[in-house]
């Protein structure tokens, strides 16, 4: 047959025109699938690291001891009094009776050896348990204490067992007093209740996250007072009253390129005006805050505008045209059926805010703060600053503890747009 | 008596160069009754710009009492303009200057201390589509009389809602459902809603801006029926694409070309005798 004819009649070369087509076509849908693809095996990747080097954390390694409340190991009389209890070296007191449990370790080195099995936190339980029950004293007891985090770390896995002595974590002596009490069920683990209620520590093992969780929170709170009433009065005036002019389009360019700016830039806004000018107490939630709202301040803006210019026009004439003022056409009509809208900007905003590392780190709040803060005036720190922090500590138990808290700030993140998720569709109207 | 001559575009157009041969096209000197005895609403050249472009010009237009008054002309020709004058609405729109005089009962409305919300008080207004507040049908209807403080305790509140529901011919149809959302309605009911909410402040004018072009033949006749009974109490004035419509419910009927009044008339002789040639063609369906 003759193709330059059937090519002018439009029969066969359309149909290949046709399959040239349907191939472009799947070729441009599998480009996407691929896309969407590799995107969700990053999410996947990343989630299954940090789960599977975190999730120890949650769990910590006891070890059983017996203690004799000796009064006269203790140095107290038969019935001492709260003064005398606390006045106790704990310390002495647990060593002897490591002494007297391990009668077999000989020598200054041996004994810190052996002691170093456990965290330093012993004296301070044994000393809050005797405080919390007096009559203990003249007894003994069998306890469960933490074990070092050294010899957690082999427990579970997370550092390498098999390799010369000298780049161990435990020495060979240590590994076998840890296999001996596994053998004789000297060892539990139990869930770790600390790690979110206690501050920072600079042992692994009593490290927790709950300073860092109540400073995000003190800071988010902040955050939202300033920024909430702020944003959405803004957002409001620049849609129903502000002149559209020159003016006016400048701010709206420039409330769109704030959105944009590094956050690191309003960190050292923050250290050069609310810290040196206004003298502003460092490192407080107030001020992390104060500069987190300037960063949250354009998302809320133009989320909330959006949902302002998304109500019908018809609702704001039906008001007008019954008499309502201004004002109260907003308050009434305008602002009911946008705050869906606006809440889902602002729990956006408050979640970036939340993940932000480098404007508090610019203001001070990399301090390390024990204790957890009570106001928003007291030195704080939070969770993305910890997590930094603890990524940089070299000891190892700090690697479980640095995935944990990721995980504690994904599972926050999460909440929070999952609120927003819920409550857009809850006070989604119709009309 | 009808010329029998191609429709549209050309004649509007010839039309339009003699308008401007005859007379300057910024003058065209309205022809009819637009002055009545009384007046509830009177206005006196009154002109609106949109910026630069000049909307309305120089309208000479009484609404009297108990009338009501249909204005018609083609789509742009200031219509809505000049009825959203009359309560003020065009205040909303950016860069829309109102000159001229416009009373109610005499007193002026753009005044310096004339107070826009009393004003919309006075004249109520319902909109081409249907827009109640996405609440219910009692609040709706409640939101007048609430924030112009008409109501005193509950069941005064209930017995506003109930006669103003009923006024609109909506009462039995929504009795038992007084407190779902207006929304539900159907178009026609919504509508009438809108009435029922415009007449619930009890204004001394009502203003319709094509009330019907939303809606089907059927909820149409109710709207229509219910503006002739509202006339006993209201001066109300319809704007309409419809002639069917103006010759049917309306007294007086004004015509508006280009932002000019051309003629104003009692209806029947309007439509049976239009006095100038630009309104004859249109409401022959000549163009528009």
């Amino acid at each position: 047959m003759n193709r330059g004819f059937s090519r002018t009649t439009g029969g066969k070369p359309l149909s290949s025109l046709n399959i040239r087509r349907q191939r472009a076509e799947r070729r441009f849908r599998r480009i996407g699938l691929f896309g969407v693809g590799l995107a969700l095996a990053s999410v996947l990747f990343l989630l299954g690291t940090i789960f599977s080097s975190g999730y120890s954390a949650f769990w910590r390694l006891h070890f059983a001891v017996d203690i004799d409340f000796d009064p006269v190991l203790m140095n107290v009389s038969s019935d001492p009094s709260l003064e005398e209890l606390r006045d106790v070296n704990y310390l002495a007191l647990f060593r002897k009776n490591l002494e007297r449990s391990y009668p077999e370790v000989k020598g200054r080195s041996e004994r810190r050896k052996l002691a170093q099995m456990f965290s330093e936190s012993v004296p301070d339980i044994l000393e809050s348990l005797v405080i919390s029950n007096p009559s203990l004293v003249g007894s003994k007891q069998r306890i469960w204490v933490l074990s070092s985090s050294s010899a957690e770390m082999i427990y579970k896995g997370a550092a390498p067992r098999d390799i010369e002595e000298t780049r161990r974590v435990l020495t060979d002596q240590q590994l076998t007093w840890l296999d001996q009490w596994q053998g004789e069920n000297l060892t539990r683990t139990r869930f770790n209740f600390r790690f979110f209620t206690s501050g920072p520590s600079r042992s692994p093992e009593l490290a927790g996250l709950g300073g860092a969780i109540v400073g995000s929170a003190l800071t988010l709170l902040v955050t939202l007072l300033i920024s909430f009433p702020m944003g959405v009065a803004a957002a409001i005036y620049l849609e129903e009253y502000a002149p559209k002019n020159r003016v006016s389009e400048i701010i709206e360019v420039n409330i769109n390129n704030l959105a944009a700016v590094p956050s690191i830039i309003f960190g050292l806004l923050g250290l050069a005006v609310l810290l040196n000018v206004f003298g502003l107490p460092r490192g407080t939630p107030l001020v992390g805050g104060m500069v987190l709202s300037l960063m949250t301040l354009p998302t809320i803006i133009i989320a909330s505008r959006a949902a302002l210019k998304a109500v019908p026009p018809s609702i704001r004439d039906g008001a007008l045209a019954m008499g309502a003022s201004p004002m109260q056409t907003i308050f009434h009509h305008v602002l009911p059926l946008a705050m869906p809208g606006i809440l889902t900007g602002t729990i956006i905003g408050l979640a970036q805010a939340l993940g932000e590392t480098a404007p508090l780190l610019m203001i001070g709040m990399f301090a390390f703060v024990a204790d957890t803060p009570s106001g928003i005036l007291d030195q704080a720190s939070s969770l993305p600053v910890q997590i930094y922090l603890w990524a940089e500590s070299s000891e190892r138990g700090y690697v479980e503890l640095t995935a944990a808290a990721i995980m504690i700030i994904l599972v926050f993140l999460v909440f929070m747009n999952l609120l927003a998720v819920f409550l857009r569709k809850k006070f989604e109207r119709r009309w | 008596m009808i010329e029998i001559s191609p429709p549209s575009k050309k004649s509007e157009k010839n039309f339009t160069t003699r308008l401007e041969s005859v007379d300057e096209f910024d003058r065209v000197e309205t022809v009819g009754e637009m002055f009545v005895d009384r007046p509830k609403v009177s206005c006196l050249g009154v002109s609106v710009h949109y910026g630069d472009k000049q909307a309305l010009f120089n309208i000479n237009l009484d609404l009297g009492r108990n009338e009501v008054l249909a204005l018609i002309g083609p789509s742009g020709c200031g219509k809505t303009t000049f009825l959203r004058c009359i309560n003020r609405m065009n205040d909303t729109i950016e860069g829309c200057r109102v000159d001229g005089e416009i009373k109610i009962e005499g007193a002026e409305i753009n005044h310096s201390d004339a107070d826009v919300v009393s004003l919309r008080s006075k004249v109520g207004m319902v909109f081409q589509k249907p827009n109640p507040f996405p609440k219910s049908i009692f609040d709706n209807i409640a939101y007048g009389p609430r924030i112009h403080g008409l109501s005193g305790p509950k069941n005064e509140l209930d017995d506003i809602v109930e006669t103003a529901l009923k006024r609109a011919g909506l009462w039995e149809e929504v009795s038992d459902r007084l407190h779902t959302p207006a929304t539900g309605l159907s178009g026609g009911q919504q509508q009438r809603l809108c009435i029922a909410r415009a007449i619930a402040v009890n204004p001394e004018v009502i203003l319709m801006d094509e009330p019907c072009s939303a809606l089907d033949p059927i909820a149409t006749a109710r709207i229509e029926e219910l503006i002739d009974d509202l006339r006993e109490k209201f001066t109300i004035a319809i704007v309409t694409h419809s002639m069917h419509q103006a010759a049917r419910v309306s007294q007086r009927t004004a015509y508006f070309h280009m932002g000019h009044l051309v003629e104003v008339g009692v209806t029947d002789q309007m439509f049976t005798n239009p006095r100038q040639r630009l309104t004859e063609d249109y409401i022959t369906g000549r163009f528009g």
